[in-house]
């Protein structure tokens, strides 16, 4: 099986984001970035599925120069080849489906992975894009995942409940947490994936649709306070809505 | 919120790709291995079941031994930068790693012969097999040269008498690395679990390194054959494997010092006295920002270390230099941090009394602090104050 996983490059989520100076992107000084952890997911079903089937696990990213980092992570972790697309570099979702359509129609796979969305912009958009763009089934949020003789059945977590759908290969899954649970890269591994080739491409022609012409940090969210059931809590409870929030 | 370690000088510029790789897979290791399992075993004083055969699996043993030995073949960043993690986990978890990494494996790929390469470091590296290392006797503690334990040759091979203390892993070691008196001269020699003569039991009633364990030595008549002697001779041999370990231990206290620090640094801002977060008191900020500052400090010893250590210019001073500074940073720092902690310093919903108790050990094994001191006074005045 041909598969191909698609991974972009994040902050850590650990990491306090602070806005650049122009106003609309991400001041990455001093930033640490990593895999996109849904991404992660991706990678590491793609593996299991190599494991038992056998063929060929592709990572591709959308990305510059700094983006070698989470191709050679995906190296340690084991897939066999990645590609790296030089492009834009503040791209929008449609430019990423559009390279990653790209690189697709070159590569030819029988699965494309995702993540279900980047834990950096959250547009959730580009799995179903490029489903639209390549004509393929696209299942989204994807929490199990069984493919048998072609057959593809996922099952989905929706509001209360889960759904069960099954499509035919070829076809693009975005990952959900509770799909597997992503190994993390042996030091051997690391080391033997330093010397693998990374294979570099040019963005095909598309552009970005939308601009960013604006980004702010969201309110510093105020601190809980817990009150007991003493007298003088009861007081406090009853000053703080009157005269904090002034709600009565 | 998870760690994301503590990087105040950008000092991660200053790695390479597959050191930061590995650097976060030895975390996410930890998180997901070590940290749920630690505090119970370091209540009941055992070493984590099944533990040791995962950090092989992860390629945590033998990392800068080479791949024909089934060693990962790495740099000595890539070593410590593991340390660091480890021991972010548990001082007693990565002094299992240390003692494995460069206490035995080190040894016998210096001076072991190919047999011993062949038979003894593949298993180590998987963790099939856990190795120990016999220096510190009851009475010889800084002054290893003084020891007592002694080899004498015989037909075919040693006869090896004595004991020793305080070794991590003896009794659960399959090989143990045994340094012993021959005609005079230290010698290295390997025993194997079951010789004849040849016992480990624990020591119990630590206070430390409780999760990590800790026996004697008795060697009573032990016979070793001719091809067990490493081919190293005096105290450079045992000297020169703890300048590796020791070199470990500098990044391994950086960890445990980040981890007291994240946990002050998150308590210090949850923590409401007076109405208002304790980190906005100055005495509090202080405390922070020592351990901040010294953290720094410590990385880029360690950092510059490592690479010393890469191109074979590191000397033992500079790597005393290192463990002494590196490891008393960070047991203050776990004293401050229990300071900020208040009464909640001393309960184990909190990692600060486990790390402060288990520093106090690693401030005194491999080198006290204070011989350290003495080796670096020796270095730079010339004159030896411990003779």
């Amino acid at each position: 099986m041909n598969i191909l996983v698609c991974i972009s490059r994040v902050p850590d989520t650990a990491t306090k984001v602070v806005i650049g100076s122009d106003g609309n992107s991400i001041d990455s000084q001093g930033v640490k970035f990593i895999v996109n952890p849904y991404d992660e997911l991706a990678i590491e079903e793609g593996l299991r599925l190599r494991e038992k089937n056998g063929g060929v696990v592709t990572a591709v990213t959308i990305g510059t120069d700094k983006s070698t980092d989470v191709l050679r992570t995906a190296l340690a972790m084991g897939v066999d080849k990645v590609i790296l697309v030089k492009g834009e570099e503040n791209p929008d979702s449609f430019y990423v489906a559009e390279n990653l359509a790209a690189v697709a129609k070159d590569e030819n796979p029988d699965l494309i992975l995702l993540g279900r969305q980047s834990v950096d912009f959250d547009s959730l958009q580009i799995p179903s894009a490029l489903g639209e763009i390549l004509g393929m089934p696209s299942i989204s949020v994807v929490s199990k995942l069984t493919i048998e003789d072609g057959k593809v059945t996922a099952e989905r977590d929706i509001e209360g409940g889960c759904e069960i759908v099954e499509a035919s290969l070829p076809c693009i899954i975005s990952a959900q947490k509770g799909l597997n649970e992503p190994r993390y890269p042996k030091l051997p591994d690391i080391m033997k994936s330093r010397s693998k080739p990374i294979d570099q491409r040019d963005a095909a022609a598309a552009a970005s649709r939308t601009s960013i012409i604006g980004m702010e940090i969201p309110l510093k969210q105020r601190a809980g306070k817990i009150l007991t059931d003493s007298d003088d809590d009861i007081n406090e409870l009853v000053r703080m809505l009157h005269e904090d929030a002034k709600v009565i | 919120m998870s760690f994301n370690g503590v990087d105040y000088y950008n000092i991660d510029d200053l790695f390479s790709e597959d050191e930061l790789i590995v650097r976060r897979s030895v975390r996410d290791f930890v998180e997901n291995e070590v940290l749920p399992v630690i505090e119970k075993h370091f209540r009941d004083g055992t070493f984590p079941e099944g533990l040791n055969r995962k950090m092989g699996e992860q390629g945590l043993y033998g990392i800068t031994t080479s791949p024909d030995y089934g060693g990962v073949g790495a740099n000595h960043t890539v070593y410590g930068l593991a340390m660091l993690e480890l021991e972010r986990g548990d001082s007693g978890v990565r002094s299992f790693a240390s003692v494995q990494n460069s206490l035995v494996m080190y040894p016998i790929e210096a001076y072991g012969n190919e047999q011993s390469k062949r038979k003894w470091l593949p298993k180590l590296a998987t963790g099939e097999a856990i190795g120990c290392f016999g220096l510190t006797e009851p009475d010889y503690g800084s002054d290893p040269g003084g020891m007592i334990t002694n080899a004498r040759k015989i037909g075919g091979g040693y006869l090896l008498n004595g004991a020793k203390m305080w070794i991590t892993n003896g009794s659960v070691a399959d090989v143990s690395v045994v340094w012993a008196k021959l005609d005079g001269t230290v010698h290295g020699f390997l025993v194997e679990k079951g010789t004849k003569g040849f016992s480990a039991p624990e020591m119990r009633g630590k206070y430390s390194l409780r999760a990590s364990v800790t026996s004697e030595l008795i060697l009573n008549d032990v016979e070793v054959p001719e091809e067990n002697i490493l081919s190293i001779a005096g105290l450079k041999g045992p000297l020169s494997c703890l300048t590796k370990a020791r070199y470990g231990i500098a990044w391994g206290a950086i960890g445990a010092a980040m981890a007291v620090y994240d946990s002050a640094l998150e308590y210090s801002k949850s923590r409401i006295q007076f109405g208002k977060p304790i980190a906005s008191f100055q005495l509090v900020q202080e405390k922070l920002v020592w351990m901040l500052n010294e953290i720094t400090k410590a990385q880029l010893i360690a950092y510059r270390l490592g690479r010393l250590m890469d191109e074979g210019k590191a000397t033992p001073q500079q790597v005393s230099l290192a463990k002494r500074n590196n490891v008393s940073i960070a047991l203050e720092a776990s004293r401050y941090a229990r300071e900020i902690h208040g009464a909640n310093g001393i309960i184990s919903e909190y990692p600060i009394m486990r790390h402060s108790a288990n520093l106090e050990s690693v401030k005194t094994y491999e080198g006290t602090h204070d011989i350290h001191t003495l080796i670096l006074g020796n270095d730079i005045t010339g004159i030896q104050a411990f003779k």
